[in-house]
């Protein structure tokens, strides 16, 4: 199979030259959820490198994914999730970037039967002239009445340089399901930023602390909530 | 402690304060009055340096230094506070994380050791229940949800945790029925009626001036001091409005 060019739906936006240079990719890790099983996965991408997984969640099953996608000048995370009857899926992820990164979570979510649940929320902070793409997917299927999914994406601009792309897509075959997406790309309060300097912070650390709240919740409730949080302020501390 | 000298300053090219002069020192409480769109709360963003707000001429001195030279975070930490008109909400960051934060940056800026977070606590638990305003409310985000009265109240509970030197109170009356006037009134005078501060209350109203004395009354119109007196002028501003002054 050829590499992906920018016609390509799920590459319009990404590092055309380092997918190249990483082509062929490795076979997607696969993930099954067994009947009832309970899945939880941290992926903190903090080198530059495409993961793709495959995760199937069985019936009654739940699957928790954090990622915190950070490092390298392109990085990109990658799940194709199917969901059986009665399922969970939650997905909480975190783009922190600068300079000339570019910076990706793509999701596809299958609702394939009933009473399915998934939760996405997606918060990216770009700086410099970095890019940061979601695309999300969430395809119900005939008979996958009472679905219920969401998906919240949001991205703070520190630069009018800074790129975010977000496209919540819905395809949606059965006629009893409820879907909700959120998108809103943005820029820090300028007059919040006064009022906190005005109180005695320094400009970079007003900057911190109204994207440190931004990014807030993501985490919550992760296996390494405590981990990520400091490396996405970290993060964080470098850009402002 | 405060000097200000011939001050112009223009908000987006337009000329608000057109050489405005005014001095304050330790020790003494000066109100602000005057009408709609005079240039009182452009005065207040302009001493604390909001962005947009640029000086054209004049000379701002505090203690002895040049405040239109120092960033706002900075002017904070030499002992300025301003107290919002409209005070702002800030999502997701909590009342006692932000002010701690403030509270330590000032102190560094100082040379001054760092409160812990229990000491931090002793200090704001006082100062929020001098004000009637529960620890939970602290603990939530900055001003988010928060009526009109609450805002000003929390704004009263800054000024108490940060104690600076001069406070530049912006309308802190608005937005707040008699009760919370008292409160407000009280805190006004508990913080800051020292022999080391001074404070400047910018405000459209008598009412509050019966809580908090002022020594002096300022008419301020056309971007000017038209007018100064003691107490009874804000007496006769509020009999005979300040068409009659102006005229």
């Amino acid at each position: 199979m050829p590499a992906p060019t920018r016609r390509d739906e799920a590459w319009r936006y990404s590092d055309i030259a380092a997918v190249e240079s990483a082509w062929p990719l490795a076979t997607p890790e696969n993930i099954i959820v067994p009947v009832g099983g309970h899945y939880a996965r941290t992926i903190v991408q903090e080198t530059g490198s495409i993961h793709q997984i495959d995760i199937a969640i069985g019936k009654g099953a739940t699957a928790a994914i954090h990622i915190l996608n950070i490092g390298g000048n392109y990085g990109r995370v990658e799940l194709n999730v199917t969901l059986h009857e009665g399922a969970d899926f939650k997905l909480g992820g975190v783009q922190i970037g600068g300079n000339t990164q570019t910076l990706e979570i793509i999701t596809t979510v299958t609702h394939a039967e009933p009473k399915a649940t998934s939760s996405q929320i997606v918060r990216s902070v770009l700086a410099d002239t970095a890019t940061g793409t979601y695309l999300g997917k969430v395809a119900v299927a005939r008979d996958a009445q009472l679905t219920d999914s969401v998906q919240s994406v949001k991205a703070m601009l520190l630069d009018r340089s800074a790129t975010a792309n977000a496209k919540p897509e819905l395809e949606i075959y059965a006629d009893d399901v409820k879907c909700a997406h959120g998108c809103a790309i943005g820029e820090l309060d300028p007059m919040g930023l006064f009022y906190l300097q005005a109180r005695g912070l320094a400009p970079a650390d007003a900057k911190k602390l109204m994207l440190q709240a931004f990014v807030a919740g993501v985490f919550e409730g992760a296996v390494d909530e405590e981990m990520l949080t400091e490396a996405a302020l970290k993060k964080l501390g470098e850009l402002v | 402690m405060l000097q200000i000298t011939n001050l112009h300053a223009t908000v987006g090219d337009k000329p608000i304060l057109k050489g405005l002069t005014l001095s304050l020192n330790a020790g003494e409480i000066h109100a602000i009055m005057g009408p709609n769109g005079a240039g009182k709360s452009t005065l207040g963003y302009v001493l604390s340096g909001r962005p947009g707000y640029e000086v054209t001429d004049g000379e701002v001195t505090f203690n002895g230094q040049n405040l239109l030279d120092l960033e706002p975070h900075e002017r904070a930490a030499a002992g300025l506070f301003l107290g919002f008109q409209y005070p702002v909400e800030i999502p997701g960051v909590s009342n006692v994380q932000f002010l701690r934060e403030a509270l330590n940056a000032q102190r560094k800026h100082r040379g001054e050791a760092p409160l812990s977070g229990a000491e931090f606590l002793k200090v704001a638990r006082e100062q929020a229940g001098a004000l009637g305003m529960d620890m939970d409310m602290l603990k939530r985000p900055v001003n988010v949800g928060f009526s009109g009265g609450e805002k000003k109240r929390n704004e009263m509970v800054q000024m108490g945790i940060i104690d600076p030197a001069l406070a530049i109170l912006d309308e802190t009356d608005s937005g707040l029925d008699i009760d919370a006037l008292r409160i407000v009134g009280d805190g006004i005078n508990r913080i800051m009626r020292k022999p080391d501060k001074a404070v400047l209350l910018i405000t459209h109203y008598q009412r509050l001036l019966d809580y908090v004395k002022p020594d002096f009354v300022h008419v301020l119109a056309d971007g000017r001091i038209t007018r100064s007196g003691g107490p009874e002028l804000a007496l006769e501003l509020e009999r005979d409005g300040y068409k009659e002054l102006a005229a």
